[in-house]
């Protein structure tokens, strides 16, 4: 059976799982269903509104368009992974902006924000609203996620 | 999404072999491929990895132009110094496409064999007529909602619009696609829909792209890429245009010039009319006015798209616009 399920080994969070899975089964789907990784969001599975962001080799991708299979040997970081101890001060400055409503968008906005600082990608207003333009929030939290990243930015300087 | 079997290549020719098998497709960043396997688009039976593969994602500079490797990342091309210095219309089609996240996946191979994003091509249940994916099945988009559908370069089987950004730079600024021993002119690579919608891309079975390769060109070096879209970002094409100049001495006559467009035609569009009246002339408001409206010689509306007519028209004089030297008129 060439369609027969694979046994691969990913490392996510910093811990090394085992899984056996069909090939076509998403990084998002392994994560939520596998893995028990909620805090990952299916919003569209279509890579067109952000809620699954994660990171692979500590860079923002989605985890809707990225087979579990695709990941072998490289490091993923959800956003249970972001802040083990304490919160990581960009969760800190979503609190502290009220930067959601019903928060579904909200791991994948955070995701997004802590990589888009760390590129180089928050220096402005407006260059944060374009580098984020990739999660969608159906709530409308815009001006407070933006506050929220603005400020993590200027922290992290 | 149905099933398939996964293989990693292990080098080039290991792709270009698996590749030729009927029912395989290659598998780069995915953002494509995967995207239409779920809409029940795409159904390979063996999808190929090539994304472990080595030495396919570098950025090489020399004298006379750049050779991106296929697996570059859209991001990494994007940010890439050289790039920005020496072809800025190629960062500024990349960075202005898709999202931060989907750029840090997709690569620039995948990018070049993206598909339409004509909503009946991607809902097959719902539209069985489409030639693209069934050749003789007719076209649900004739008659239908047209408004993201091509005004240039259609024909009576296909009227569906190239999306890609970064094709529209290539194709300005004469870039080759490389398939291992071959090359094509980007352009030529853009295949017309004619009564074969469904060939795009001038690529056999067993052939991949290796790498791009744009030649350096004053033209390139002061170039950029204006698109226009229905939101601010995060948005595909309404109609953009691809613009590289280079003047005289004097600061104000054409010496070369050349024009793309994107998000109006089958395929990213250059419009030679368009560089033929501005070459050797002195840039003025008027010229620049004459000259756009030539880019939409011989477009054939259907219904809702007549807007790009005009859009694309001030699109192209804006861009003309954003690159001449600063003091003229
Ligand atoms: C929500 C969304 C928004 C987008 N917005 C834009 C936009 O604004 N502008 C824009 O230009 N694009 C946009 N895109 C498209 C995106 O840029 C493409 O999906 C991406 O570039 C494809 O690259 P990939 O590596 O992911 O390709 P894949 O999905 O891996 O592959 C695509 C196709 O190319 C084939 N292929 C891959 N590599 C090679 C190779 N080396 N040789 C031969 N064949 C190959 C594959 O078999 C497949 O058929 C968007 C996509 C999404 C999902
Ligand atoms: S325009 Fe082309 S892709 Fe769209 S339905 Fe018609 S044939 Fe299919
Ligand atoms: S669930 Fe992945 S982008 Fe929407
Ligand atoms: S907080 Fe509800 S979608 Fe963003």
């Amino acid at each position: 059976m060439p369609n027969a399920a694979i046994s691969l080994r990913l490392q996510i969070n910093g811990h090394l799982h085992d899984l056996t899975v069909e090939p076509r089964v998403t990084l998002l789907d392994a994560l939520r269903e596998q893995f028990g990784l909620t805090g990952t969001k299916k919003g569209c599975d279509q890579g067109q509104c952000g809620a699954c962001t994660v990171h692979v080799d500590g860079q923002r991708v989605l985890a809707c368009l990225t087979l579990a299979a695709q990941v072998e040997g490289r490091t993923v970081t959800t956003i249970e992974g972001l802040g083990e101890e304490a919160l990581h001060p960009v969760q800190a400055a979503f609190l502290e902006h009220d930067a959601f409503q019903c928060g579904y968008c909200t791991p994948g906005q955070i995701m997004s924000a802590v990589a888009c600082i760390r590129e180089g990608h928050a220096g402005t207003d407006d260059e944060i609203r374009e580098y984020m333009s990739g999660n969608l929030c159906r709530c409308g939290a815009y001006p407070n996620i933006v506050a929220a990243i603005r400020q993590a930015a200027e922290a992290s300087r | 999404m149905r099933n398939f079997a996964y293989r990693r290549a292990g080098s080039v020719d290991d792709a270009r072999r698996a590749a030729a098998e009927a029912g395989a497709m290659l598998l780069a960043g995915g953002t494509t491929l995967l995207d239409l396997a779920k809409c029940g688009v795409a159904a390979p039976e063996t999808v190929v990895d090539i994304t472990h593969l080595r030495g396919l994602d570098t950025i090489a500079h020399d004298p006379s132009g750049v050779t991106i490797g296929a697996l570059a990342k859209m991001s990494a091309v994007a940010t890439d110094r050289g790039i920005c210095a020496h072809y800025p219309a190629v960062s500024e089609a990349l960075w202005q496409a898709a999202s931060a996240q989907l750029r840090n996946m997709a690569t620039i191979g995948g990018n070049l064999m993206q598909r339409t994003r004509c909503a009946y091509f991607r809902d097959p249940v719902a539209f069985p007529a489409c030639n693209k994916r069934n050749p003789g099945s007719g076209c649900a988009a004739i008659g239908g909602v047209t408004r993201n559908h091509a005004v240039l370069g259609t024909s009576q089987s296909c009227i569906a619009t190239n999306p890609g950004d970064l094709a529209v730079a290539l194709v300005a600024l004469d870039a080759e696609i490389v398939l291992g021993e071959r090359r094509v002119a980007a352009d030529a690579f853009f295949l017309l829909p004619g009564a074969t919608p469904q060939r795009e891309h001038a690529i056999e079975p067993g052939e991949i792209i290796t790498a791009i390769r744009i030649p350096v060109s004053a033209a390139a070096c002061n170039s950029t890429y204006l698109k226009v879209r229905g939101r601010q970002s995060y948005e595909f094409a309404a109609a953009s245009a691809a613009v590289g100049m280079e003047f005289e001495a004097d600061g104000r006559t054409i010496r070369d010039i050349r024009v793309a467009l994107g998000g109006v035609a089958t395929k990213p569009w250059r419009v030679h009319a368009v560089e033929a009246v501005l070459k050797g002339q002195e840039l003025s408001p008027e010229a620049i006015d004459r000259a756009a409206a030539l880019a939409t010689e011989g477009a054939v509306i259907h219904g809702d798209n007549r807007t790009k007519i005009s859009l694309v028209q001030r699109v192209v004089a804006r861009a003309i616009i954003n690159r001449k030297p600063r003091g003229i008129a």
